[in-house]
């Protein structure tokens, strides 16, 4: 604190004049904040419109035996009139799926959900709570914000480069990436700049949570979500490099013939494949997935920390087992290195590998049960209001729940080795992200909405946003789990070309129908978000009577946050403690 | 094919030696995992209507059971290492890292490409021809050595693999440009084919008929298309067709096979 006041000349409460400075290459944490929370939504709303492309796709994913082409519908003519060679009559090309599927995947996973999760929400809240006047490093924090938004920049270009999109998956798999047209090239160059954009931001954040915490907020006082954005950051730290140091070989294989993973003797277009060989196609995969098992993490503990912070608040009593939740938080961020290669049971590596990777990921579900258990037993004996967080963060509950115990029978090699490269996967990973995830950093925007702009959304239209989200949730995403049982594969751009995945095809209709009514759905969010920019209900400092510090601050809290220097007397929780005046005593209220 | 499409739930046929201990494990991971889900959801509901808010009411401070909420974490625990000890190791060792005795199976050699699966049968002496990829062309899509003796008798199909029902087959696969992956559900198996590396997959078949085989790994534009047939025939069956099989290369000139399927090749990649 001293420190920071120490340096305050330089950006601790001189407000910025001019537009530029104070909305666009700011330093300040919330704005830079509110930047990635923006962007994110987009890249959110890009992804999410890929999808239902392939949705419609999968619905029907070939013409009918009586298909006219004089006689298209409203939707069939569209298509054709948008993309009129990669949707013909609106069915897709398989490059163009293929595309999409991989841009789907990247979009959502680096440029979607982390950004939002850990740079919004960690960057607009994390030096609230913890009494801080901004981030350690504001110019390193703005610095990320841009890298990051070019580095999307580059991966969304990747549509107009030669050959079109990344089409090897999300996952890259060489050697087809490293053959893969230029495209590819776009998506490493992108991901080696978002990658060093998020190493920026864990620095920081890290810098941050050690070093800039209020006078009285020792590290057993700070609340659960700064301590999920503390190990995330260290995720991030760690887990990285290694993807980027990977997606560098990878690019230097395309760019430069070397063979870090072109094995020997490689046929490709009919004739031997040019180059030296010697390289692992595998390696790649240990590299990605030692980055992407941390990541899957990354996307899954900033919202462990609101859905806690949500359910405190509105339980109006301390989180069931502090101590157990954090030291979970903790458990799960050092295992998470450790089971990278169940995603690759059955890619050639040497078998008994897979008994190690059993036994480590099955470890990994203990501290998770653990965090459940902790956050359920928190209802017990509360008095629950049920405001629209509250139903984003007590959705997220059971969501996470088929989530991760969907991971079960995937985690455990027998019953992988059916269900492997399935829509099952799909179904699974999608429960934890979207349905799990993205609710919990939903409800996270409800919550803080108030703290960001001054007012709050309206409730209304948030209950109908919710149940407009979750109910096509589920028939979005259970369906999946049934087709990956029946053993359809993913990433079939017309999976009726095989047989024996006829007799759950039906399933993609729903699906299809499902997807475009949750499309709906968030008409009423973003109406909300911008209606209640001006016409929501007045938010004072501290619009929920909760304790932690972001709401001992004006809202929205100006530059430099704090009118006066917080000092914090207690523990983040102090809920309906007996005998205070009021279900709340604030952290930093001198008892 | 539109009257085929519906809305099946479960799991397909079980066509192979092991393909029943998978299941019997699939339905027992999922009850498992019913039951959690439902037990956990009763209580979770009982806590939103018994401790929504209300009127006088305070929610309560001090909070016991701390240890005994270690309990759930405990029995899962305790379910894990059971499953892993009592099936996960012995199982996947069975299937995976343990192959039959090669004199009680057969083995076949399987070099995949986009987008085709190619299959070589050692023949009647029982050794396979070598491969050379300089000798790769469309007509010897695996690079079969004309002058190696052991390649006389060798039987190359595509994307078409016959195996007698009740005898292990064994593959040894390999690919020749990127990674595929081969799956048969009703074999309740698949494993990567991965260029470079040479891969083990060991199914005994136990219900005759055909099943497809699908590519469970991105490998392309033809990734789709690139199906194929097992054929699960009785011995009688199955040897028939290897003589019909030999005759037909012997009686021809080259080692172009007459019955074999055009790849479904997609020349941008």
């Amino acid at each position: 604190m001293k420190d920071a006041h120490g340096h305050a000349g330089a950006h601790g409460h001189v407000e910025p004049q001019s537009f530029i400075w104070k909305y666009v290459f700011s330093v300040d944490h919330k704005v830079i904040g509110i930047q990635y929370l923006v962007t994110s939504f987009l890249f959110l709303l890009v992804g999410f419109s890929m999808m239902l492309l392939m949705r419609w796709q999968l619905a029907i994913p070939t013409p009918a035996d009586d298909f006219d082409p004089e006689k298209l519908g409203m939707i069939r003519s569209l298509l054709n009139w948008m993309w009129p060679e990669k949707m013909p009559y609106g069915f897709m090309d398989p490059e163009f799926y293929n595309q999409l599927g991989a841009m789907h995947g990247t979009i959502m996973i680096f440029l979607g959900v982390v950004p939002l999760g850990v740079a919004a929400f960690g960057n607009y809240v994390l030096p609230l709570q913890i009494g801080a006047p901004d981030m350690a490093f504001p110019r390193l924090n703005m610095m990320s914000y841009w890298t990051y938004f070019v580095g999307g920049i580059v991966l969304m270009a990747s549509f107009w480069a030669p050959g079109g999109a990344p089409q090897s998956g999300w996952t890259s798999y060489a050697p087809l990436s490293v053959v893969a047209p230029a495209g590819q090239t776009y998506w490493l160059i992108g991901m080696v700049i978002i990658i060093t954009s998020s190493l920026f931001g864990a620095i920081n954040f890290i810098v941050t949570t050690l070093n800039m915490r209020a006078k009285g907020m020792t590290l057993g006082r700070m609340p659960v979500f700064c301590w999920a954005q503390l190990v995330t950051a260290v995720l991030l730290l760690l887990a990285f490099p290694v993807l980027e140091a990977g997606a560098l070989l990878q690019l230097l294989d395309r760019v430069a013939h070397t063979s870090f993973y072109i094995p020997k003797d490689m046929i490709y277009g009919a004739t031997v494949f040019p180059r030296a060989g010697g390289g692992s196609p595998i390696l790649w995969q240990h590299l990605f997935w030692f980055l992407a098992h941390p990541e899957v993490y990354v996307l899954l503990l900033p919202a462990f920390g609101i859905v806690a912070e949500i359910i405190a608040t509105n339980t109006r009593k301390p989180l069931f087992g502090y101590k157990e939740l954090v030291g979970s938080l903790i458990v799960i961020g050092i295992l998470s290195f450790v089971v990278w290669a169940h995603h690759m049971f059955l890619s050639g590596m040497r078998t008994s590998l897979a008994n190690l990777f059993v036994t480590t990921t099955m470890t990994i579900s203990i501290p998770s049960v653990a965090v459940l258990t902790c956050l359920l037993l928190s209802l017990r004996g509360g008095s629950i209001r049920f405001n629209t967080p509250m139903l984003f963060a007590l959705a997220f509950l059971p969501m996470f729940g088929i989530g991760g115990l969907t991971g079960l029978p995937l985690g455990f090699a027998p019953t992988d080795m059916h269900l492997h490269d399935t829509y099952y996967v799909i179904g699974h990973f999608h429960y934890v992200v979207a349905p799990g995830s993205l609710v919990a950093l939903m409800g996270g925007l409800y919550y803080w909405y108030p703290k960001m702009f001054g007012r709050k959304m309206n409730e209304t239209l948030g209950k109908v946003h919710f149940w407009l989200t979750i109910i096509p949730m589920n028939f979005v995403f259970f369906p999946l789990l049934i087709q990956g049982m029946w053993g359809m594969q993913r990433r079939l751009a017309v999976p009726t070309d095989q047989w024996h995945n006829l007799p759950v095809q039906g399933w993609s209709m729903m699906i299809g129908i499902a997807a475009a009514v949750l499309f709906v759905g968030q008409i009423p969010f973003v109406f909300n978000f911008f209606w209640s920019l001006r016409n929501g209900e007045k938010a004072a400092e501290n619009p929920w009577n909760s304790t932690t510090l972001e709401w001992a601050c004006p809202s929205p809290p100006p530059h430099g946050n704090f009118t006066r220097e917080p000092e914090v007397f207690r523990g983040p929780y102090e809920y309906s403690v007996p005998g205070h005046k009021s279900d709340y005593w604030p952290q930093d209220e001198a008892a | 094919m539109s009257q085929d499409w519906g809305y099946q739930w479960g799991l397909p046929t079980a066509a192979s030696s092991y393909a029943s201990d998978i299941d019997w494990l699939m339905w027992l991971l999922h009850a498992v995992m019913i039951f959690i889900f439902v037990a956990w959801g009763i209580f979770f509901v009982y806590c939103l209507f018994r401790y929504r808010a209300r009127d006088g009411e305070r929610a309560v401070y001090h909070q016991a059971g701390e240890s005994a909420s270690f309990i759930p974490d405990g029995l899962v625990l305790a379910f894990e290492i059971w499953l892993i000890l009592a099936f996960g190791i012995p199982l996947w060792a069975a299937i995976k890292q343990e192959t039959p005795p090669p004199d009680e199976s057969m083995t076949v050699n399987l070099v995949a490409q986009q987008f085709a699966w190619n299959f070589q049968y050692p023949g009647p002496d029982g050794k396979f021809g070598r491969r050379n990829v300089a000798l790769v062309t469309a007509e010897n899509p695996i690079g079969l050595d004309p002058d190696d003796p052991a390649s006389k008798d060798d039987v190359v199909t595509i994307n078409n693999l016959n195996v007698p029902n009740g005898k292990p087959t064994i593959l040894r696969m390999t690919s020749k440009d990127v990674i595929h992956s081969f799956q048969v559900t009703e074999f309740r198996n698949k494993q990567d084919v991965v260029p470079g590396l040479e891969t083990m997959l060991w199914f005994e078949p136990t219900v005759a008929g055909k099943y497809e085989i699908g590519c469970a790994q991105l490998c392309g534009l033809g990734h789709t298309k690139m199906v194929g047939n097992v054929f699960v025939q009785s011995q009688d069956e199955f040897d028939g067709w290897q003589k019909e099989q030999l005759a037909e290369k012997l009686g021809t000139t080259g080692t172009a096979d007459a019955r074999t399927v055009t790849p479904a090749a997609d020349s941008r990649s």
